[in-house]
């Protein structure tokens, strides 16, 4: 404690120096924070798609449909504990830049199937209770300013009514969180009977079914009996994890997301390098007044640990705000309908917090081993 | 005349400044470092969007037009039928030829699941049925085997698409749910989208995705550039048809939007976070330079050298530096990342693209003057603090 004095009078010798490297950190760890961010956002939540769910599409593409029949098929395969069938709405509300994902779906069943989005008991009840009814992410309701009672106009793209129109509309009867940071907080529930007997054509179709199954590390096998089941049928399956069908998403959007990774993680070592080499610098520069020290009686360690501790105070202090300002900048980037809300996970902001202090050490240990082996003669003649 | 002398003094005070230069080259090698990352990470990344912008404006020409039905903002979600496609057909702004009629191609746009070369993982390929005047309406040319024939399971394979998925040489064969197709051929689009994708009959094509007679858009290439307004007010206004007109460019320019929107976002904040790192890097470099410099800009001052020049050599020096920094990353950029092939995802057609990375020169310039504007800022404030030493103390100074 008692040194608390010297090392502060050792950086603000420069203050100038000492802010602005202050500065550069903070922004490289800003840097860090958006990069944590962006690699979430195009990860698509692959960390938190389970094993235990399977999704099974068209063996050809997702955009072909599988008759609704199959369901009571899967439910009574072996293994399988529980299916719910979904259907790409791809409706437009608006304007076609708002997008969202709308899925006609059995409310009981989705719920049971996705326990990550928790909707209150009551809501629940008047979804449920009400064929017209809707429930949304809380994202989606925030963005369009919607509450609960509101009657939600979407124009269908691809699902015409029996009238002939494109105008579906939903009663909003509730609004879903996500139990996790990252769960997807945009999507837009209606009942699949409502959409079933409204629809033109394509009646008795779904999109695609979500399978839970008892036990993930069987996947591979139910997977495999599942399409088996529905193999020379006019629509053949194919049955993957979540994660697996989520992660290949992710990677049609491709090579690009990988690309605009490494290109960040560069640009963020850059500034650490740059910051770190000037940090040391102000360290060199001082040569003489460690000598000094030296001079006075201060031991070999003492010097080091000052040295160190000067910079991992710089890091320490710069990091930390850097990681604490992403943290509350990054969420409030309007991405527009660009990509997914931005959020820094928090398994990043640890790495980041073990960066900070590898930067102050790393940046510190060597002129810290040079100011400890120096020998107060030489040092005292160079000036 | 003071100003003649204002320039020798600033070009006397800069050449002595950068005759220096060496005795700080660690210092400054860490300010050229910054500035280099700040360019190569700006450029590469919008280098990502310019390629896919690229890829999307090219295709179309001018005089090629897209008919959906109204409402649809891609072809997947459109649907024509058969009275459409005959009405489109006939409009007289559509160029003829005497071998083919004319010139309008009524397509049926499908997606498959193909597996990806690099990952191994399945992606989306655009599965595209066409009628013979697609190889007039689009850039195509065959660079291997041959086309396909009307009325068979063949397909041929756009160039980028051939290198981004497993099993698509020619000679091979293609099963999708019950139905083998061979491939006959590999083509090139020229850079376009079509290269992403495989073409096959549409006549043969539909009936397996039980479409019937309907099709999805009609692709037609017009007697000239100016004949698409007519075009557009013919069709929109026939009241036995409801359907949306778009010059092609302007339909695949539209596609691209929310991807190259995203990268562009990216790339904007990461350049600019990135350079407001460097800038402090920068402004450290050059107080330390001002500051060992600190005897002989006294000298100069006490010698009757005015401050401007000293500020102008400080700034001189600076923005130097950040030129040399910045020529190396927009180097890196180039010969890194320029013609880099990639693919993507295009949401509106929920399928895959391919395109190449576009080191273009305005993007060269755009971060070269980014550097510059960051050098220029950095030197600013320790040339003032040169300008006002006070000659007396300062050159006390050791």
């Amino acid at each position: 404690m008692k040194y608390l004095p010297l090392l502060w009078r050792n950086l603000f010798r420069r203050k100038v120096r000492t802010i602005f490297t202050l500065l550069a950190v903070l922004v490289a760890f800003m840097l860090f924070g958006f990069l944590a961010a962006i690699e979430a956002a195009f990860g698509m939540g692959v960390e938190l798609a389970g094993n235990e769910r399977l999704v099974m599409i068209h063996k050809v593409s997702i955009i072909q449909l599988l008759p609704e029949s199959y369901l009571e098929r899967i439910r009574a395969t072996p293994g399988v504990t529980d299916a719910c069938s979904h259907t790409w709405f791809g409706g437009i509300y608006q304007d076609p830049k708002n997008f969202f994902m709308q899925i006609p779906v059995d409310p009981e069943c989705m719920l049971r199937m996705y326990p990550e989005f928790i909707l209150p008991a009551d809501q629940k009840k008047a979804w449920i209770a009400d064929q017209q009814g809707a429930i949304v992410g809380r994202a989606t309701a925030a963005k369009y300013g919607w509450k609960i009672g509101d009657r939600i106009p979407i124009q269908a793209t691809i699902w015409r009514k029996k009238d002939n129109s494109t105008n579906w509309e939903f009663n909003l009867d509730g609004i879903y969180t996500g139990a996790e940071q990252g769960t997807d907080e945009t999507q837009f529930y209606f009942h699949y009977k409502y959409f079933d007997e409204s629809r033109l054509f394509g009646v008795g179709n779904v999109g695609w079914y979500v399978v839970r199954i008892a036990n993930a590390s069987k996947a591979p096998q139910i997977a495999a009996a599942l399409d088996s089941q529905f193999a020379n049928s006019p629509a053949e399956t194919k049955t993957t994890t979540e994660k697996a069908f989520v992660q290949a998403f992710a990677n049609q959007v491709g090579n690009i997301a990988l690309i605009v990774r490494s290109i960040i993680a560069m640009a963020f070592f850059i500034i650490l390098l740059v910051t770190a080499n000037t940090m040391a610098e102000a360290v060199r520069e001082r040569t003489s007044e460690l000598a000094v020290l030296k001079t006075l009686g201060f031991t070999d360690g003492r010097v080091l640990a000052l040295v160190l501790v000067e910079s991992c105070l710089i890091a320490g202090v710069g990091g930390v705000l850097g990681l604490g300002i992403s943290g509350l900048i990054v969420p409030r980037i309007p991405t527009g309908n660009l990509l997914p809300d931005l959020y820094v996970p928090k398994g990043s902001l640890g790495l980041g917090i073990a960066l900070v202090l590898g930067l102050g050490f790393v940046a510190g240990i060597f002129p810290a081993l040079r100011a400890m082996r120096l020998r107060i003669v030489d040092a005292l003649r160079r000036v | 005349m003071w100003i003649f002398s204002g320039l020798f003094q600033a070009a006397v005070v800069t050449a002595l400044n950068l005759r220096t230069l060496t005795g700080r080259l660690a210092a400054s090698t860490v300010a050229v470092v910054g500035m280099a990352g700040v360019v190569a990470v700006l450029v590469s990344v919008l280098s990502i969007a310019a390629g896919l912008n690229a890829t999307m404006a090219n295709t179309g020409s001018p005089d090629t037009a897209i008919v959906m039905r109204a409402g649809s903002d891609a072809e997947m979600t459109s649907i024509l039928m058969h009275e459409d496609v005959v009405v489109v057909k006939d409009a007289p702004e559509i160029a003829r030829t005497p071998a083919i009629g004319s010139l309008a191609s009524a397509e049926m746009f499908a997606v498959v699941d193909l597996i990806k070369a690099s990952t191994g993982t399945t992606a989306n390929a655009p599965l595209r049925g066409v009628e013979p005047a697609a190889y007039k309406i689009r850039k195509f040319k065959m660079i291997k085997g041959r086309p396909f024939e009307t009325g068979r399971n063949e397909v041929v394979v756009g160039q980028a698409a051939a290198a981004e998925y497993r099993g698509l040489d020619v000679g091979s064969q293609l099963k999708l749910g019950q139905n083998v197709w061979s491939i006959v051929g590999i083509f090139d689009a020229g850079g376009t989208v079509p290269d992403s994708e495989l073409w096959c009959d549409a006549g043969v094509l539909a009936p397996l995705y039980r479409r019937g007679n309907s099709r999805q858009a009609v692709y037609v290439r017009l007697t000239s550039p100016e004949a698409f307004t007519a075009f557009k007010d013919h069709l929109t206004t026939d009241p036995r048809v409801k359907l949306k007109v778009m010059r092609e460019q302007e339909y695949y320019a539209g596609q691209s939007q929310v991807m190259s929107g995203a990268i562009v976002f990216i790339g904007a904040v990461i350049g600019f976070l990135m350079g407001i790192g460097a800038l402090f890097v920068a402004i450290i470099t050059m107080y330390s330079a001002v500051a060992s410099r600190t005897r002989e800009i006294a000298t100069l001052r006490a010698l009757g050298f005015r401050g401007g020049p000293v500020v102008i050599s400080v700034l001189v020096e600076s923005m130097l530096l950040a030129l040399v920094g910045g020529a190396l990353g927009a180097a890196v950029a180039y010969f890194g990342f320029n013609g880099y092939q990639a693919a993507t995802m295009n949401w509106q057609n929920m399928s895959s693209i391919g395109f190449a990375f576009r080191v273009t020169p305005a993007l060269l310039a755009l971060g070269l003057g980014w550097a510059l504007l960051l050098g220029l800022v950095g030197g600013l404030f320790p040339a003032i603090r040169a300008m006002r030493l006070p000659i007396v103390t300062a050159l006390r100074e050791l």
